[in-house]
């Protein structure tokens, strides 16, 4: 087990340093003088200048690299060329907001979309799982700024006016400080989420309570509820911990609507400014932090489901 | 046949009884047409059909469990348990059913792999049927019971061995976990579905007498669901036959197995392959194709099976005689090797890894010859067969064909060495795309060969599924329209096409019902005579020796332990494990 | 909108049905009696055909309607819109946020009701653009992955973790960042984004296909594996591929619309509902029209696409459904 599990560990770095790579790359398609690229055409010569040696651009490419390499580890990601500070600077507040926002959208997805996921493959082919069915597969093919808009028309602006329709804490306070500018973002990201938890925990339930071994617990008189619990649930928590993986990993990236919706301080409105301007340090250094969180919690989710099968378990 | 000595029938105290059973799919048609049972105490009654008669529908009914998709329309199922008043199941709340299941009445499933949970620890899935149904007064009787449970059907008792997973137990293992599960509470009644399929001969018989046993020794009425007609004989001592919802049959076992009344159970007898080889299985299918055909049989055009059966009746006897006349005949195809052999296989071995599969085989193949390669699951008989078609390659030693050496894969073999030897799935339901028409898949072989103008092509594959007594008619039809057995014929078609001369057959009647299975093997023979075929049948059967084959080879752990003429090897086996194997093997 | 994992939760429909063409198991299993004879024999003598099969569910005839009101809007609409508002979608009517006209005027004075009949075709456009160059893509890596097996396979699956621990939005904007908000960059980034999700997909379907008899007995008879797979492999993917396709689809729409929606997709004078709602959505309690109408539409499409590969899963599965 301990071997599988290192396996994993060292394929993360792997992929980790893949990324790096690839993200390094981005920079070095942009057309013609990168420091000119970025500043435009109007900027001086010697602003030009100061950016090349700032960005390394007289080294060659594999040099820059290893030094950005370098840099990220000492959590030093560069320097933005539109804030103008330390891009760590920029993002250290947002890092946190968002990580506020993503655990709070996971806490409540997770329980409502095994929950109804569950409910549903209980009730399989009955009223009530089509209703699920009908109403998650509508939730999941919605993009999240639809919901958002909707959640803001109803809440905010249009029918209810009892919740903010954007952030309001002043630049500088945590966000925290205002619970009630929460609520909607928490609530539409959990709304994009939890559907697909439903969705993959019905369809595993399903494939376990048509197993032999479910069979076999109810002609041995055991009750359905224990059935459930005992037979079913442990059998689906592998799977459906991958899906639940994935979708918070996905969190991430899908901040970068919401917060852009909700003009919510986080890493994914950092993200969208820097593009505006062409801030590359900036973008590459999101990336790089998105992808660092989406390979964490996909090894968390291997963990699990190496944990919640025996056969792996015992493997040692 | 073993049968314990049977009380006289006056003994007899019905525990369990099923009165016009009636069991539909939803909305749909009616799968049991109105059954009636008795199950006796300390009785087993072996409730025998193919696949597709209704007999699992009808043991678990008697759980009151109905499958998805299956509702009960009609009739009643009684009990009178050992220690209450008799009561019916459908008197009962679905809590009342619930209580009764693992407790008066247990099931006994027939894959132990798939119906054990593979995340709770064996000893706790017993224990869970105790905790369930209340047994005793304390947590020390019942892991007491546990123990006992468990050393009833002979497994260790050892908290280590409670501790395990069902993933390292051994099949046989496993199954008797599911006997000791199903005998926790001292039931009334079990049902077992086919609790040995699957299991290797041996297994099967450490595994029948464990249930032998228990029935006795605990007095339980028992519904022995099975389609073997040999466990039946060695176990159960009464039958009732099935036949597409019905029971046509009931009676004492030995009574019913000599003097069958209704057609069907003789014809269904007539099929089962038996070890001396009197029987003519070619016999059995023209009949027992007619009476599938006549009840139920969906296809419209199936004047080949009958045909075939007439023909298969005067070759399978010739092709049981002697093979060398016949395959001089042929004056091409048969052509061998300056030693004499048309195949030969010299020193083959193959690893995968550290785990060696196959060690040192030699085998030949004279022109005509059909030689049976026997073994069990794991004995490396597919590998071999595949190594000899060109499906693996990677192997040791040489495969010679009329003296020429056959290169390791198909890709790399010569044209002429691809057509020659040709190999049959054992599956019918993987060997043909369902995507593609019959006349499709059998025309490959011709494109890959360039042998005949693409003119010649539909004419050529006509002829193959004439051959085959499937008529050309099935040549725009699609493998999901075919029964097992049609399509199993269409894949033996395939290998024709090209006119070979050595054709493996790889467990091709496994999948089958045992009357499909005698007119594959009918088929086979009359294509021998036909066609000059050398036949490698490799098969786990060994009752299917004598009907088959001439030469026998036993693979056991990827090693040959026993060759020779069938009759050498059948009546003075050498090696310990043949005789095990001829020891262990039910019969009728 | 996330972006990997209905295909996950559809592996169980979708990894499945290739598994079983033709429905073997049911046939004559060890001993399968559960639909016994007569539902057998019916469902695979007669498959109903695919469209026909998602048209018998409920979910299916929703999806359609839904996807071909929005899609014909998109293409009639910029034809029909200048003969409705009498404006075209670039041409001032008032000044901003008024009721003029049917739906009033955006932010900048132009008709909302011009700029939302024009604003869909480039995004439906971009969005079957991209969805078949990332079904192309992933598709073949897919199926060459498994076919192929050995180091290729772990080199395409080694090099899919890569690309997929980037999120799509994520690697949209770099790509943006890098080369401009140009349609061409739009296209290629969310398809070849989508390209390492379908080749998991394409490689799994094939892997169950790959060990079936025939594709064994093909290598037999020596045919070559550009054949084996588009005549044997291919022909018996199509299901989950399909399926897949119809996610990717959606996916797509999702991703454009919320590229445009963060000013980073369409650009202006251009009409574009994701870029509409980003003008628009300042005024949301004035004149809600500029926001409400191009969020619906966007809704509609996507719920109408996602239904609908619902329902060819789920025709895929089972031969049976649609016929109650």
């Amino acid at each position: 087990m301990m071997k599988l599990v290192v396996r994993r560990l060292v394929l993360s770095v792997f992929i980790l340093l893949a990324v790096s790579i690839l993200v390094f790359a981005a920079t070095l398609l942009l057309p013609g003088d990168p420091a000119r690229a970025i500043l435009g055409q109007q900027a001086t010569p010697e602003r030009v200048a100061a950016l090349s040696s700032q960005l390394n651009l007289d080294q060659p490419a594999v040099v820059r690299y290893f030094l950005w390499l370098g840099g990220l580890f000492m959590g030093d990601f560069g320097t933005s060329t539109s804030f103008g500070g330390p891009v760590s600077e920029l993002l250290g507040d947002r890092i946190s907001a968002s990580l506020v926002l993503m655990v709070l959208a996971a806490i409540v997805s997770i329980p409502l979309g095994l929950g109804f996921g569950i409910w549903s493959a209980l009730h399989r082919g009955g009223k009530r799982d089509k209703s699920v069915t009908w109403v998650s597969l509508t939730l999941a093919a919605l993009p999240e700024f639809v919901i958002g808009i909707a959640l803001v028309t109803i809440f905010a602006t249009s029918v209810v006016q009892i919740l903010p329709a954007v952030t309001m804490a002043p630049p500088g306070t945590p966000v925290w400080t205002i619970p009630s500018q929460l609520i909607l973002p928490t609530i539409t990201l959990a709304l994009v989420v939890a559907p697909y938890i439903a969705r993959m925990m019905r369809a595993t339930m399903i494939d376990v309570l048509d197993s032999g071994y479910v069979e076999m617990a109810r002609l041995k008189g055991v009750p359905e509820r224990q059935v459930i619990l005992r037979h079913a649930v442990p059998h689906a928590i592998g799977p459906v911990a991958q899906v639940i993986a994935i979708q918070l990993a996905w969190l991430a990236g899908g901040v970068v609507v919401v917060e852009f919706l909700f003009r919510y301080p986080g890493i994914g409105q950092a993200l969208i400014d820097a593009v505006t301007f062409r801030d590359v340090q900036v973008v590459q250094a999101v990336s790089m932090i998105v992808a660092v969180v989406y390979v964490v919690v996909n090894l968390l989710a291997d963990i699990v489901g190496i944990m919640a099968n025996p056969k792996l378990r015992s493997a040692a | 046949m073993t049968t314990a000595p049977a009380p006289a029938e006056t003994e007899l105290s019905t525990v369990l009884r099923i009165d016009d059973l009636r069991v539909s799919a939803v909305g749909g048609a009616e799968i049991l047409h109105g059954i009636s049972l008795e199950l006796y105490r300390g009785r087993i009654l072996g409730l025998v059909g193919e696949s597709g008669s209704g007999k699992t529908t009808a043991g678990l009914a008697c759980l009151g469990h109905y499958r998805d998709g299956l509702v009960h329309t009609g009739g009643d199922i009684e009990i009178f348990p050992r220690d209450a008043d008799p009561f019916t199941l459908s008197s009962l709340t679905p809590d009342g059913r619930r209580l009764l299941r693992g407790h008066r009445i247990a099931y006994i499933p027939q894959a132990p792999a798939l119906s054990l949970n593979p995340a709770i620890r064996v000893g706790e899935q017993i224990r869970e049927v105790l905790d369930v149904h209340g047994f005793g007064e304390s947590p020390q009787e019942r892991a007491a019971r546990v123990a006992e449970a468990l050393e009833d059907v002979g497994l260790p008792s050892s908290a280590e061995y409670q501790r395990r997973w069902p993933h390292q137990l051994s099949g046989g293992q496993q199954q008797r976990i599911g006997i000791a599960m199903a005998f926790a509470m001292f039931p009334d009644v079990l049902v077992l579905d086919e609790p040995t399929t699957g299991l290797d001969v041996s297994t099967q018989a450490h595994v029948l007498d464990t249930i032998r046993d228990m029935t006795r020794k605990h007095d339980v009425a028992s519904l022995y669901i099975t389609h073997d007609l040999a466990v039946v004989a060695e176990l159960a001592d009464r039958v009732a036959v099935m036949l597409r919802g019905d029971v046509v049959e009931e009676g004492p076992a030995a009574e019913v197995l000599a003097r069958p009344q209704h057609e069907y159970t003789s014809r269904l007898l007539a099929a089962v392959p038996d070890l001396p080889g009197r029987k003519d299985l070619s016999l059995a299918t023209g009949s027992i194709s007619q009476v599938q055909e006549a009840l139920a049989e969906v296809s419209a055009d199936k004047t080949g099976e009958t045909g075939a059966a007439a023909d298969a009746s005067v070759v399978a006897s010739a092709a049981t005689e002697s093979s060398t006349g016949l395959g001089a005949s042929d004056s091409t195809a048969g052509a061998a090797g300056q030693d004499g052999f048309l195949l030969d296989v010299k020193d083959l071995g193959m690893r995968y890894g550290s785990n060696t599969v196959l060690n040192g085989i030699d085998m030949t193949l004279q022109p005509g010859e059909s030689l049976m390669l026997l073994g069990e699951s794991g004995s490396g008989k597919t590998t071999l067969s595949r190594c000899i078609a060109g499906l693996i390659d990677g192997y040791t030693g040489s495969v010679r064909l009329r003296g020429e050496e056959l290169a390791p894969s198909t890709r790399k073999r010569s044209l002429a060495h691809r057509q020659e030897v040709q190999y049959v799935f054992q599956s019918p339901f993987s060997s043909l795309n369902p995507r593609r028409t019959i006349g499709e898949s059998l025309t490959v072989p011709l494109e890959m060969s360039r042998r005949l103008p693409r003119s010649e092509h539909r004419a050529t594959v006509e002829d193959a599924l004439d051959a085959v007594r499937l008529g050309r008619s099935f040549y725009d039809r699609r493998p999901g329209d075919l029964s097992g057995g049609e399509r199993q014929r269409a894949a033996i078609a395939r290998a024709l096409v090209n006119a070979p001369s050595v054709l493996v057959c790889d467990e091709i009647t496994s999948a089958l019902d045992v009357s499909v299975q005698a007119s594959i093997v009918g088929l086979l023979g009359t294509l021998r005579v036909e066609r000059g075929l050398s036949i490698l049948f490799v098969t786990h059967n060994i009752t299917l020796a004598r009907h088959v084959s001439d030469h026998i080879a036993v693979l056991n752990k990827g090693v040959i332990v026993d060759r020779g003429t069938v009759d050498e090897v059948l009546e003075n086996p050498t090696h310990a494990y043949t005789k095990a194997l001829l020891e262990d093997i039910p019969q009728l | 909108m996330s972006e990997n994992t209905l295909s996950g939760g559809l592996g169980g429909a979708g990894a499945t049905a290739p598994g079983q063409p033709g429905a073997p198991g049911s046939a004559v299993g060890p001993d399968g009696e559960k639909g016994a004879g007569t539902d057998i024999k019916q469902s695979a003598s007669k498959p109903r055909s695919l469209m026909r099969r998602v048209w018998g569910q409920s979910e299916g005839r929703v999806g359609i309607i839904l996807t071909a009101i929005i899609v014909l809007l998109a293409f009639l609409g910029p034809l029909l819109a200048p003969l409705v508002t009498g404006y075209s979608p670039t041409e001032f009517a008032d000044r901003p946020f008024q009721p003029t006209g049917p739906f009033g005027t955006d932010d900048l004075g132009r008709s909302v009701a011009s700029r939302f009949m024009a604003g869909g075709t480039l995004l439906v456009l971009y969005s079957v653009a991209a969805t078949v160059i990332g079904m192309v893509a992933g598709a073949v890596f897919g199926i060459v992955a498994a076919y192929t097996g050995g180091t290729v396979d772990a080199v395409i699956m080694r090099v899919n973790d890569v690309l997929l621990a980037i999120p799509q939005l994520v690697f949209a904007m770099l790509a943006i960042v890098v080369l401009g908000p140009q349609g061409w960059v739009l296209i290629l980034v969310i398809g070849l984004t989508h390209a390492p999700r379908i080749a998991r997909v394409a490689r799994a379907a094939t892997l169950s296909v790959i060990n079936e008899d025939y594709i064994r007995a093909a290598e037999m008879y020596a045919m070559p594996r550009s054949r084996i797979i588009f005549r044997e492999i291919i022909p018996n993917i199509t299901g989950p591929l399909s399926v897949e396709a119809g996610l990717r689809l959606t996916y797509s729409i999702g991703s454009i619309a919320s590229l445009s929606f963060l000013g980073l997709g369409m650009q202006p004078p251009a009409a574009d509902w994701g870029l509409m709602i980003n003008e628009n959505r300042i005024a949301l309690s004035v004149q809600p029209w500029g926001v409400i109408l191009p969020v619906a539409a966007i809704a509609v499409l996507t719920i109408g696409t996602n239904l609908l590969a619902d329902a060819i899963a789920r025709a895929n599965a089972s031969t049976n459904v649609g016929n109650a």
